[in-house]
């Protein structure tokens, strides 16, 4: 429920900040989301660099890299996944703790890129994790990743403490762990999470 | 030649104990596939004495992209973007030596402009990796932040260079069979003339505040030293093989190009360890400097592609070539079987990070598990190169 726009104003002039709980706690949550210091390919090199001095990460909250998934929010899922990392990548974000996001940066990460004829190379880490915000590029510059950035904060504002709509690590029954997929004879087991992605439908 | 003199501080060359001293239980640590120190997906299973190492066996793979099988499914100009993403640091010099490998199975002929181009550029390229690698196994080494940041700067004016010219900050695929893509600008080189007159600045800036640094020197000293011999025989070449005193440049060696018409030097390490690869790259990026500037004083005007050579429709004759260039890691080469048809029968890349890497063992038994990382970074590997 948010507050009357007039009435914030009117209230501010008489020096009472009047909020809504949700409208701080989101506030709070978005202007410091910690990324996890994981690079996988090409795409980390232009994560370090946005996080340089010329780019500057730290203007959106972000500048705390965590090397550990335990004490980060954010992922960003910086070059191709293969299929001998998928379940590494999987695992590490079953380890972060809620709330926690995702961002698929580079058509490796989206769909396997370039990569995707290879046989080694996961075709999307969507298929297994579910993923805020896509950024396209090889390798995306600095400002795609911040825009990424800015849309994720938007996403966070936006999100209700209750309702049907609410985050998932707010809702009791919301999904925590997420199936680590297995090498399997000749690709990864299952082939994807059909709960996070579903398959295509084939029109013959 | 040149060898850097510095100072050492007492004790550096301590010898390490690589027997256990049987007390206490071994313990098996797997470092990675995420650390933030092995630069990339790369797991070490470490087995530790207390803090020694008494073993380790480096695990790869993990970034495994199908490079050379791809290769052999497409034609040989559409390989040339993938060569980008093989060492993603230095792009411009995987595309020359993949570039020199088919004009060498095609014969042909590289006009004198581009040949001038391709030195520019290789040049800037080793620059800026050199310039990031020292900064990046400094930030292994504990200082977070402050040296890496100095080098991105430097390293976000060459990639504006890159960008201006090639449209791409990393992956500029700007190499043909037979010359470059587009030409250059009189501004352009302007430009870059600017930006390699402050890098001798940035040296300067750099080394004042590093070298002599006495926690640097505490750690670096007498860390993962590396003899000649062993070298030599695991074939390790580039800055890693120069910091152990061998004199082997494939720049003076096989004076691919124009590398002939240019006076530098190379420089060399007397003691091969972190501390003298971390030296020889500073030393290595101001001859860098010495070539640009002889370069841009020399580049002529002209044609930037060979006028014979076929963009569309390449099917070389039958036969096989092999080209290798002084990359910023090492020897790169690419060997490139033809069987006549539009794609190559086989293509087969030499990473230098890859071969360098095989003596990571070697380097780090006896040391303490904390040296591991700066030793993983100053081998200086790219991830994209080895796995392929």
């Amino acid at each position: 429920m948010a507050v009357d726009e007039n009435l914030k104003i009117e209230m501010g002039k008489q020096g009472v900040f009047v909020t809504t709980l949700q409208e701080l706690y989101n506030w709070g949550r978005r202007s410091s989301v910690w990324p996890m210091n994981f690079g996988l390919a090409c795409c980390a090199i232009e994560m370090i660099a946005t996080t340089m001095a010329r780019y500057d990460l730290a203007r959106f909250g972000a500048e705390v890299f965590r090397p550990s998934p335990r004490q980060a929010d954010l992922m960003i899922i910086s070059g191709t996944v293969t299929k001998k990392m998928a379940p590494q990548v999987v695992r590490l974000y079953n380890q972060m703790g809620e709330p926690r996001y995702v961002i698929a940066m580079g058509a490796c990460a989206i769909s396997g890129g370039p990569f995707k004829q290879g046989y080694n190379v996961l075709k999307g880490i969507d298929r297994y994790i579910p993923v805020d915000v896509h950024i396209p590029g090889c390798p995306p510059r600095p400002e795609a990743l911040l825009d990424a950035f800015i849309t994720l904060q938007k996403k966070i504002d936006a999100q209700s403490l209750t309702g049907e709509n609410r985050p998932r690590h707010l809702n009791p029954e919301g999904q925590g762990e997420f199936p680590v997929p297995e090498q399997g004879e000749h690709d990864l087991e299952p082939p994807s999470n059909t709960l996070v992605w579903p398959a295509p439908m084939v029109i013959r | 030649m040149i060898t850097p003199i510095l100072a050492r501080q007492e004790g550096w060359n301590r010898q390490p104990e690589i027997v256990p001293d049987g007390e206490g239980e071994l313990l098996e640590v797997a470092m990675g596939p995420h650390h933030p120190s092995t630069h990339g997906v790369f797991r070490m299973d470490v087995t530790l004495d207390g803090e020694r190492i008494i073993k380790l066996k480096p695990v790869f793979g993990y970034l495994h992209r199908n490079h050379e099988q791809l290769g052999e499914t497409m034609s040989y100009l559409a390989i040339m973007p993938y060569t980008d993403r093989l060492d993603y640091f230095s792009s411009l010099s995987n595309n020359w030596g993949y570039a020199l490998a088919v004009e060498k199975l095609a014969g042909i002929q590289v006009p004198e402009r581009a040949e001038y181009l391709r030195v520019i550029l290789a040049e800037l390229t080793r620059i800026q990796n050199h310039a990031s690698s020292v900064g990046f196994l400094i930030q292994d080494m504990g200082a977070s932040g402050t040296p890496l940041m100095y080098a991105f700067k430097e390293r976000e004016k060459i990639l504006d260079l890159f960008e201006s010219l090639t449209g791409s900050r990393m992956m500029c695929n700007y190499m043909r069979f037979g010359g470059c893509r587009v030409d250059t600008t009189a501004e352009w080189l302007n430009q870059a003339r600017k930006v390699v007159a402050g890098i001798p600045a940035f040296a300067d800036e750099f080394e004042a505040l590093l070298t002599t640094n006495e926690i640097l020197m505490a750690r670096t000293q007498g860390t993962g030293i590396l003899k000649p011999e062993l070298a030599v025989n695991a074939g390790i070449t580039g800055p890693l093989l120069r910091a152990s005193g061998v004199n082997y440049d494939i720049r003076k060696v096989d004076k691919y190009g124009i590398y002939d018409r240019f006076d530098f030097k190379v420089p060399l390490g007397e003691h091969g360890d972190v501390y003298d690869r971390f030296m020889l790259r500073l030393l290595e990026l101001r001859q860098s400097v010495r070539i640009l500037e002889q370069a841009f004083k020399d580049i002529p005007e002209g044609p930037i592609m060979d006028p014979k050579s076929k963009i569309r429709g390449f099917r070389p004759k039958p036969g096989e070539a092999y080209g290798r260039i002084e990359a910023p890691k090492g020897e790169l080469g690419y060997y490139v079987i033809s069987d006549g048809t539009g794609n190559p029968y086989r293509y087969r890349v030499r990473p230098p990070s890859f071969v360098n890497l095989t003596i990571l063992e070697d380097m780090c038994l006896g040391q303490n598990v904390a040296d591991v990382v700066l030793i993983l970074g100053s081998i200086d590997i790219v991830l994209g190169e080895v796995d392929r």
